[in-house]
């Protein structure tokens, strides 16, 4: 995404805020991933893999990886105890029931009514949407976590996507370099800034309009 | 009943032109020794049917690298460039289908069923060309059933009867891919006589077997590795 490492990290933790215990979690690659690493030792959750684990644990030692053991990135994993394996149906009947609490993901564009662009541009990236339309459509609450601007300095989050969608009115949340957003029935409504910006900036580099009235910090 | 054939025996029924469904996902899980054989065996025109392209050296991402396959249905390639640089030089045909709907429509067809309802999708690109139905006033998507006329599928173990048993994350979409084909080849670490299975452990009934082969492991280096 063309961000500084503590960028990165800073938005991960933010992030990490919106994981209670007891939650099960589905993590998109990426920042995503780096979610896991700020979720307190007190908050116990299930993470969930595409792939057909409930109860992913940490990256194993090196040395000790096991290659029939990897999360849906292809990236050795360990289990937790309490961990299951199943089949991929299952993986996809856990999503599409709405099991999953939450999902982290990134995105292309998000709209003021939380539609989602983030598995295709037409003509560029065409690599498939792999789980992203299940995820999005489905899971309890929709995290996006993702630059504000594009690399020419675009908005990411608009009135309309032009992109196609991923899934409609989905995401709840977004957290960025320079702000959390909340997608409501109302509208967006901006709930933090972050500290180097003003709300000026974040108008600025927002290409939607945002109620401001609950900034909370 | 024993099904143990040798390798090359097994993919004498894969020709050119065939349509195989491949179980793996990111490519742990492909069973490398059929694959290996495959490549060698020089078959092409191959519509393949699996989760993802993998890597362009490892698993089923070697059958894309090698040109070999004209068509792939899939959920996702943006692990293997070549799928993505062939598609847009019109060499390979791809059609996307949701993860979650991939795997069920492969499981609709392993197991008799005309297709599954779905709402994944319903409202976006992935409805286009496709017929919507109405149960109980919620729009689902009518998916078609996947079947091949070969399926290969990774076990960790296999007896003389075809029954499987997987091993962790490589299980992923081997268990569904292994009813889908017209003719099921299964690669194990180890086989072993009948009735050393427990059955309460046997993840795929050796029903869906025709042919077992024992696989001599992985010949790629991972991608993390």
């Amino acid at each position: 995404m063309g961000m500084g490492v503590s960028v990165r990290e800073a938005i991960a933790k933010r992030a990490a805020e919106e994981i209670k215990d007891g939650m099960i979690i589905n993590l998109g690659i990426g920042i995503p991933t780096l979610v896991a690493n700020y979720i307190p030792a007190d908050v116990n959750v299930m993470f969930h893999t595409e792939n057909g684990v409930l109860g992913m644990g940490p990256a194993p030692l090196k040395g000790e990886e096991d290659a029939n053991l990897c999360n849906a990135g292809g990236i050795p994993i360990t289990v937790v105890p309490g961990a299951s394996y199943f089949d991929s149906t299952l993986a996809f009947g856990i999503t599409r029931r709405g099991l999953l609490d939450i999902t982290i993901l990134g995105a292309f564009e998000v709209s003021e009514k939380g539609d989602l662009a983030n598995w295709i541009v037409p003509g560029k990236i065409v690599s498939g949407m792999g789980g992203a339309v299940d995820l999005a459509q489905k899971a309890k609450k929709v995290v996006v976590l993702m630059n504000h601007t594009d690399k020419h300095g675009n908005p990411k989050i608009v009135r309309e996507c032009t992109l196609p969608l991923t899934a409609e009115k989905c995401v709840d949340l977004i957290i960025t370099d320079m702000a959390v957003i909340e997608v409501t029935e109302q509208g967006l409504s901006l709930l933090e800034v972050e500290a180097s910006y003003t709300v000026e900036d974040v108008m600025k580099a927002t290409g939607a309009e945002f109620h401001v009235a609950d900034l909370v910090k | 009943m024993k099904k143990v054939r040798s390798v090359e025996e097994a993919i004498r029924y894969i020709k050119s032109g065939s349509s195989l469904m491949v179980g793996g996902f990111g490519g742990i899980g492909n069973p490398p020794t059929l694959i290996k054989a495959i490549l060698e065996s020089g078959v092409d025109e191959l519509t393949l049917i699996c989760n993802d392209a993998g890597f362009p050296h490892i698993g089923v991402g070697q059958i894309i690298t090698e040109g070999r396959a004209a068509r792939l249905i899939a959920s996702h390639i943006g692990s293997n460039p070549n799928a993505g640089k062939f598609m847009h030089e019109d060499k390979l045909d791809i059609e996307f289908s949701p993860q979650g709907t991939l795997v069920e429509r492969i499981r609709a067809g392993g197991v008799g069923l005309g297709g599954i309802l779905t709402d994944i999708g319903v409202n976006g690109l992935v409805a286009e060309g496709k017929e919507k139905v109405v149960v109980d006033g919620k729009a689902f998507l009518i998916e078609t059933p996947l079947t091949a006329d070969i399926s290969i599928v990774y076990a960790k173990k296999a007896d003389e009867f075809g029954n499987l048993i997987f091993d962790k994350s490589a299980r992923n979409t081997n268990p569904l891919v292994a009813m889908a084909g017209t003719i099921t080849i299964a690669e194990a670490e180890e086989i072993v006589p009948v009735g050393e299975l427990n059955p309460e452990e046997i993840v795929t009934p050796g029903a869906f077997v025709d042919i077992v082969v024992k696989s001599e492991g992985v010949n790629w280096a991972w991608a993390w590795e």
